[in-house]
């Protein structure tokens, strides 16, 4: 069955905070809700944990690393899904049941079958 | 041939699973129709004839690109089923998924035009593009870019639940009156393409409210399209300016579609006595201009009402305009000019400055009628309005 990635973008908190309980008990809850067709996922340390990586000049070249997200954007990348679904109408529905779609926003993909 | 296409076509399409797959079989039956039929002559009914060719090249398709995949154990799977021509009902659904997937809120709505007007419309690519006034590489492109997002986010054809409905069909419609206002706003453009984009709008308008009769919505939609393109013929003179509405000849305006339109209107609403719908007053407002014999015996009274109406359920700024408007109709350009200058935030709205100007001109304050007008123009109102206002500026 064809797959699917939900790349979360929310605030940028830390998920493991005590403030974060309430969200984590409702990703909880879709975790449970949604266990049969989740394939992975992650949730991510905040961005200023984040690097960047660049080789300049192609492959071989001089590693670039350097600090922060590669997006600065309003929301950050917190998190992603892999979810088992059979067209895109069952996915945006799934998405929706997933809390950063309620205050931030969920970016569905489908996901390149293996060759 | 162009009304049997969308038909075949969404027949296809369910069979085959692929919008280029099946737009390519239909493509080649065409062709050997025309090569055959200018041949043998037409055959008695022309649509099994293409759907069975245009099915058996969509198999020979499959099967090469399935063979090409190397996956030929899928390829038994696809049989030929040998059906005359599928009943009107599963006509008629096959449409209705075709509608629901051009129209898909995952797809841009340049997409959905684009498509809606390819697929269902039946138009070339040439075609589209010159009706939207794109180059045609760039058309081709979007159409590439919109069935490859169909095909690989996998956008299921299929009609929406009766559940998912009230959500999707809004969104149809509104595409449909997309491709009509592109169509109606006179000026620019080949004149000819844009009666194109108007009557394909009408037909995708009229089939939706004839697949889906129960709805408000799509009834309220075709009424409205009806009663504005009635106006037609009377709307833009021969040099290309627009005509307003206080001017235009009457006797120019299409009977047939007001009388339909009137008709839909009041089933429309019939339909929705508690919360109207947004289309289905407009097209109220829209029939009581169609009704007056001319503009000074407009029953303003009504306009105004249904105005009030429609502000309850679409607060737009259109809507508080043309409502300001009438009010400067029935009460006086003094009044109308206070009831448009209160409406707040449309200060970058050319026509909030052009339903000044006028306004300003009536009250033979020429200067603040010029300066709006001017602004007007600034903010992009489009040349044919520009060129009526230009009469405004400098009258006679």
């Amino acid at each position: 069955m064809p797959q699917y990635v939900a790349i979360l973008y929310t605030k940028d908190v830390d998920w493991s905070h005590p403030d974060q309980a309430a969200d984590m008990a409702e990703y909880g809850a879709f975790n449970e809700a949604a266990a049969a067709v989740i394939r992975g996922g992650a949730a991510l340390y905040p961005t200023v944990t984040a690097t960047t990586v660049r080789v300049s000049g192609g492959k071989g070249g001089e590693v670039l690393a350097s600090d922060g997200p590669y997006a600065d954007t309003k929301e950050s990348l917190t998190g992603f899904f892999v979810l088992e679904c059979a067209d895109l109408d069952e996915a945006i529905a799934l998405a929706a049941q997933i809390p950063a779609a309620w205050d931030g926003a969920v970016e569905v993909r489908p996901v390149l079958p293996i060759m | 041939m162009r009304e049997h296409y969308s038909r075949i076509l969404a027949t296809l399409i369910r069979v085959t699973g692929d919008v280029d797959i099946a737009q390519d079989a239909l493509q080649e039956a065409t062709v050997r129709a025309l090569q055959t039929w200018s041949r043998d002559g037409i055959p008695e009914q022309p649509r099994a004839w293409l759907t069975t060719v245009a099915r058996r090249c969509a198999i020979d398709r499959i099967r090469r690109d399935l063979v090409r995949e190397a996956k030929e154990a899928a390829a038994v799977a696809f049989t030929f089923e040998d059906v005359p021509e599928p009943s009107d009902s599963v006509v008629r659904d096959d449409l209705l998924r075709l509608v629901f997937t051009c129209c898909h809120p995952s797809l841009s709505l340049d997409a959905q035009v684009a498509l809606s007007l390819r697929t269902l419309g039946g138009l070339s690519t040439a075609e589209v593009a010159r009706a939207l006034m794109v180059p045609e590489p760039t058309m081709a492109k979007r159409l590439t870019r919109v069935k490859q997002k169909i095909r690989l986010a996998r956008i299921p054809y299929r009609v929406p639940s009766d559940e998912e409905l009230p959500l999707r069909l809004p969104a149809v419609l509104s595409t449909i009156y997309l491709i009509f206002n592109e169509g109606y706003a006179a000026g620019g453009g080949e004149q000819v393409m844009r009666i194109v984009l108007i009557d394909e709008a009408l037909r995708l308008g009229r089939l939706v409210h004839d697949l889906m009769p129960d709805e408000a919505s799509a009834t309220g939609l075709l009424a409205l399209m009806l009663l504005q393109d009635s106006r037609r013929q009377a709307r833009v003179s021969s040099q290309g300016s627009v005509i307003p509405l206080s001017e235009q000849d009457r006797t120019q305006w299409n009977a047939a579609g007001i009388r339909e339109g009137v008709e839909l209107v009041g089933e429309a609403l019939r339909r929705t006595p508690q919360e109207p719908d947004a289309y289905a007053v407009q097209a109220a407002i829209a029939a009581c201009h169609a009704l007056a014999g001319d503009f000074a015996h407009t029953d303003w009274d009504a306009v105004i009402s249904w105005y009030d109406v429609l502000l309850t359920v679409q607060n737009s700024p259109a809507a508080q305009l043309g409502r300001a408007s009438a009010i400067g109709e029935r009460d006086g350009a003094e009044i109308g000019l206070t009831e448009v200058e209160a409406i707040r935030g449309l200060e970058l709205h050319a026509w909030w400055h052009a339903a000044r100007a006028e306004l300003l001109h009536r009250l033979d304050r020429t200067e603040e009628a010029r300066a709006a007008s001017a602004q007007a123009v600034e903010l992009g109102l489009n040349d044919a309005h520009a060129r009526y206002l230009g009469r405004v500026r400098s009258p006679a």
